[in-house]
């Protein structure tokens, strides 16, 4: 295990999101670029730093719209940060946007610059159909053809399997390494830690229940900017957000993965959703430069790799080693977040934390890491309720744990995602 | 090489003279006497050189062309006759640039008006660049009450057929450059980075001149002119446009039916549009124009640069304003209690940055920079804060003693109010200097005036900095003193409620329009009313009559009590269609009181008050009175402005009849004081 780099230290200065916009079958009214223009602008108006003071911007997203080519370029460019602010992209897929926060982090450690606006944005609801390969080389074909005759030849050889679309968010959840679909790594982890149907429901019912009181306490008013179309229409909440629902209502849903047997739901996953959440981050010569206010320190960051057949598992990988690291005990951590990609997987995580067995075998610790509470953990809702827009949920859970220390007065806290393919991150954040 | 005080020449090794326009002294290349006295030295030259393979005429003005003719010199002009002169020698500079017998290309790089266009005209090509945002082309000239009078309304119709170039001419309309090669007015549009290598090409390759089609020349056959003009002059007059205000356009027609594009045409033209240009129409526009430059000359020098603008209130003036900054370049930050007030302002701009801009990337750039801020995160940060909410004396305070703490040093604190005085608004603020009016009118993106109103403690350099704010959002500024009503409005109203009078006596609000648009206004006294609203009129009328004691028509209050106010609900003086235009009724019944009589009560009203504004010294004198009732409610630009006409008219004339109107119809035509010293004045 490496030792810490006791660089600069890097603070968050400031946060912002969109509401997370659920998607509803059709393109939803945001682009990517737009959600994320929308997230960031905001913190240009709370703070004294204008957008060309900013070193660099760094966005995570997955599925960039074909007009989206490095989005973090189109953002900064769009903010008005100006042709001489560099911005890059960065994927590590349902992290992305955490890997945006760590990629500044390094950045502002090294001093390469005082201050870096980072983030994720991503549009779900905007995922392409593409063209399957039939109908793509009767295309070229077509284009090749030189003659009237060539050509309605070709039009004879038209067949209708060459109109059925590739569903680019679909294959985006799929594990091409392994052939199974993010739901069936759920579905192995419950199957693992023997988590029932009803205890994810309860889960999931209890995230929409913590949104709702997040919501109506006004929680998140400092970290939700309202965005606007052209319509005339207002976004004001994450409308994935279900306050009507009970157990009886989840207890009908048929599962969604695996058709038959399966124990995961829609109502327990994660939901397919549009957002963007960007955060200020300064290091300490340019938090003095700029006289800028802080909220939290980020103090760490941790990444591990676990098996794409339980991809789920992660955040119960990455944890410990960035514990170890810094001397610190399951309970020295006052809030945690714990991105709910699928209820049956942060049960699963919880679980092990608890399990001798695991912790010896799999984390190659002496015993049990111990219990992580509920009421620690995603207090003001998860992904189930807000929804997973991949590209941003990694910078979502940080801003909305910052938000949480910075309620409660709590002094320490780690926001850990899962990410498919078999892989995690976790950020180590102090007030 | 300085043979020339405007012109740049240079030959190349392949012969090519490149000859670059650069009037000396000024920003824009226009046309002077010495220019083109120049010019046509040149051409001569170009004539006896033997080497030359060709020219190639552009500017030396960045991304401009030429705008035209200097319009200093119509003013000069003495008469008819001296005004012909000057036409018949440009005539014949032009003719000698067209017969050159080496091939000329025009290279258009920015904005090419009126006597560039024509100069274009007469090269055998004509590249203009595609992507300089700016760059139109046309022939404006019957904006200032002429039509092209150097072979422009000959050669035009000539090259592209007389439905798009009449077109062109009658509204004065110019074109980009895309728009110009598809009707064929240009040859090719080309991005700055060819236009060099596009116009040496022509020269090069010497390619046929564009023709118009078969059908294009067919419309300016002798009888089909015949037909195509009677519809011309009936699309003239569908516009409101009459013979006896604006005879320019009927001039053009009648020139090109006679003549069609046949060589007589020429002397037509100079005929034509000499006599026009010393008409009174034509001096009054040209006025009108000078008017619009002082205006703009306005807070030139001022060091204040806006970059961010604060608007609270996203109703239908913050929301418009709001929008209009972001437009020009600003951020613009919007706050309102709730977003949902801000929603439908972000609608009208998306909708009016896509009407204005049409590329989505250019609409999509604006609506980035209009930052809606129901938290009000803006103020410390703005340059400029301005207020459009509700008109209350006690809020606004609370307002402006709110933001005094929270505005950065030296950020201008603006209020849009339109009835309340300055002075009482900043009476809480430790700074009332601070204080400014930025008056617009709605709709804010199609009014051009903005009343700068200051208060007695307002601090001049204040009241320069909402100056230069202004004219950064291409706005005319006029300051105004902060009296009740500021200088339009209260202009507006007695005209406004002399209609109500009128109405209340019989008359039919038909014809009562029909004699406001007979004078020259825009639209008569009492659709302005129902557009407006009468719930506006009303709350207007009775604030100003707390201060000058006119009575508000009870018959008003009425109206606005049963929901009946105008375009907005329905149902105003006139009813309105789905659509929003107004039924009019037939004119019935026997007349008490000729047209004339109608007019003359509503214009002796505005009168009376203008001379009471100038009086009162709201503004500075009465050319800038004239260009704020001009640029502010479309007084009738052919008659100079308010006070301009009067005088025109003989302010002993206007006098006497406010006195005849006094005993005739009441003691709202008792004529100001001011009459008799602007009579002294004149003698």
């Amino acid at each position: 295990m490496f030792k810490i780099n006791h660089g600069q230290e890097v603070y968050i200065v400031d946060g912002n999101r969109t509401p997370f916009l659920k998607a509803r079958g059709k393109p939803g009214p945001f682009a990517a670029a737009d959600l994320g223009v929308y997230a960031a602008r905001e913190l240009f108006t709370r703070l004294p730093l204008a957008p060309n003071q900013v070193g660099e911007v760094i966005a995570g997203c997955m599925i960039p719209s074909p007009d989206e080519a490095n989005i973090a370029r189109i953002i900064g460019l769009r903010l008005g940060c100006g042709k001489t602010v560099p911005g890059y992209t960065v994927q590590r897929n349902c992290a992305s946007g955490m890997q945006a926060l760590d990629c500044a982090f390094k950045d502002l450690k090294l001093g390469r610059h005082e201050t870096v606006l980072a983030g994720g944005a991503e549009a779900m609801s905007r995922a392409p159909l593409i063209f399957n390969d039939k109908m793509v080389n009767w295309f070229a074909d077509w284009m090749g053809a030189k003659s009237i005759g060539q050509r309605l030849k070709l039009i004879t050889k038209i067949r209708p399997s060459q109109f059925v679309p590739i569903i680019s968010l679909l294959r985006g959840l799929r594990d091409p390494v392994i052939g199974l679909s993010m739901g069936q790594t759920a579905e192995n982890i419950a199957h693992r830690f023997n988590i029932t149907r009803e205890e994810m429901d309860e889960f999931a019912l209890q995230s929409h229940a913590r949104l709702a009181k997040a919501i109506d306490s006004g929680y998140f008013k400092n970290i939700i900017t309202p965005i606007f179309d052209s319509k005339g229409q207002v976004y004001e909440v994450d409308d994935g957000l279900r306050r009507d629902s009970d157990m009886q209502k989840m207890a009908k849903l048929k599962p969604f993965f695996d058709k038959k047997y399966g124990l995961v739901t829609a109502a327990n996953s994660s939901q397919v959703t549009d957002g963007a959440a960007f955060m200020l981050l300064a290091s300490e010569a340019g938090v003095k430069k700029y006289n800028l206010p802080v909220l939290a320190k980020i103090v760490d960051v941790e990444w591990a790799g676990v098996a794409p057949e339980v991809m789920g598992m992660g955040p119960a990988h990455v944890v410990p080693p960035l514990l170890t690291r810094h001397n610190l005990k399951l309970s020295d951590i006052d809030y945690m977040e714990i991105n709910e990609a699928f209820a049956s997987q942060v049960l699963g995580c919880l679980r092990a934390w608890e399990s001798d067995d695991y912790c010896r075998s799999e984390l190659g610790l002496k015993e049990a890491l111990g219990s992580m509470p509920l009421d620690r953990l995603n207090v003001d809702g998860g992904a189930v309720a807000i929804g997973h827009p991949v590209g941003a949920s990694g910078a979502r859970i940080v801003l909305q744990l910052v938000s949480i220390l910075r309620r409660t007065q709590s002094k320490r806290g780690i926001a850990t995602i899962c990410i498919g393919g078999g892989q995690a991150g976790a950020v180590l954040i102090e007030i | 090489m300085t043979e020339y005080n405007h012109w740049q020449i240079e030959k190349n090794k392949s012969g090519i003279v490149w000859l670059l326009f650069n009037r000396q002294g000024l920003g824009v290349n226009t046309f002077n006497v010495e220019a083109l006295t120049e010019f046509d030295k040149i051409l001569d030259r170009i004539y006896n050189d033997k080497d030359c393979m060709g020219v190639i005429i552009g500017s030396a003005k960045k991304a401009s062309f030429i705008a035209g003719a200097d319009i200093e010199q119509f003013i000069k002009v003495k008469d008819e006759a001296e005004a012909y002169e000057f036409i018949k020698k440009a005539h014949d500079i032009f003719n000698k640039l067209e017969a050159l017998k080496v091939p000329t290309v025009a290279m258009i790089n920015g904005v090419c008006l009126g006597g560039g266009t024509e100069m274009a005209l007469s090269c055998n090509y004509r590249v203009m660049v595609s992507d300089e945002p700016k760059a139109k082309i046309g022939l404006p000239e019957i904006m200032l009450g002429i039509f092209p009078g150097w072979g422009g309304s000959v050669r035009l119709p000539r090259l592209i057929g007389s439905i798009s170039a009449m077109d062109l001419m009658l509204t004065g309309r110019a074109i980009d450059a895309k728009k110009a090669e598809r009707v064929g007015m240009i040859d090719v549009a080309v991005p700055a980075r060819h236009l060099k290598r596009a116009a040496e090409a022509y020269i090069v390759t010497k390619p046929a001149k564009h023709k118009p089609s078969n059908i294009q020349k067919l419309t300016n056959a002798e009888g089909v002119r015949k037909i195509l003009a009677s519809k011309m002059r009936k699309q003239v007059a569908s516009n409101k446009v009459s013979q006896v205000h604006y005879p320019a356009p009927y001039a053009l027609i009648a020139n090109w039916e006679k003549y069609g594009v046949s060589n007589k045409a020429f002397e037509g033209e100079a005929r034509a549009v000499s006599s026009l240009v010393v008409g009174s129409t034509a001096q009054n526009l040209i006025r009108v124009f000078f008017l619009q430059q002082r205006l703009k000359g306005m807070g030139k020098g001022v060091n204040f640069k806006v970059k961010h603008v604060h608007v609270i209130g996203a109703g239908t003036m913050g929301g418009d304003i709001a929008a209009w900054c972001a437009l020009q370049g600003m951020t613009v930050t919007l706050q309102d209690r709730e977003a949902k007030f801000i929603a439908p302002a972000i609608k009208r701009a998306a909708k009016l940055y896509e009407g204005k801009l049409k590329k989505p990337e250019l609409v999509q750039e604006v609506l980035d920079r209009l930052i809606p801020d129901v938290q009000g995160n803006g103020v410390k940060q703005a340059d400029l804060v301005i207020e459009a909410i509700f008109e209350d004396l006690k809020v606004k305070q609370a307002l402006f003693k709110d933001l005094e703490v929270k505005m950065k040093p030296g950020a201008v604190m603006a209020t849009n109010t339109s009835s309340i005085p300055l002075d009482e608004i900043n009476q809480v603020l430790n700074h009332p200097e601070r204080l400014v009016g930025i008056h617009f009118f709605n709709p804010v993106a199609k009014m051009p005036l903005v009343e700068i109103v200051y208060g007695q403690k307002t601090d001049e350099t204040v009241k320069q900095h909402a100056i230069a704010f202004v004219r950064a959002i291409d706005r005319l500024p006029l300051p105004v003193k902060s009296e009740p009503g500021f200088l339009v409005n209260r202009i507006l109203m007695p005209y406004l409620l002399e209609s109500l009078n009128l109405y209340q006596e019989g008359v039919s609000p038909t014809l009562i329009d029909k004699a406001a648009v007979k004078f020259g206004m825009p639209m008569g006294p009492v659709e302005l009313a129902d557009k407006v609203g009468l719930d506006v009129c009303l709350h207007v009328a009775k604030n100003l009559s707390i201060y000058f004691g006119t009575e508000v028509p009870e018959f008003l209050e009425k109206k606005v009590a049963a929901g009946e106010l105008g375009v907005k609900s329905g149902k105003g003086f006139y009813q309105y269609s789905a659509k929003g235009k107004p039924i009019k009724p037939e004119i019935k019944g026997v007349l008490k009181l000729t047209e004339q009589e109608i007019a003359d009560r509503l214009i002796l009203r505005y009168l009376n008050e203008a001379a009471a504004c100038l009086r009162e010294g709201i503004v500075e004198d009465s050319d800038l009175l004239d260009a704020g009732m001009i640029f502010g409610t479309g007084f009738a630009p052919f008659r100079g402005g308010p006070m301009h006409y009067a005088k025109q008219e003989g302010f002993e004339v206007i006098a006497n009849k406010l006195k005849e109107f006094e005993t005739r119809f009441s003691k709202y035509f008792k004529p100001d004081s001011e009459w008799q010293v602007l009579i002294n004045k004149n003698e």
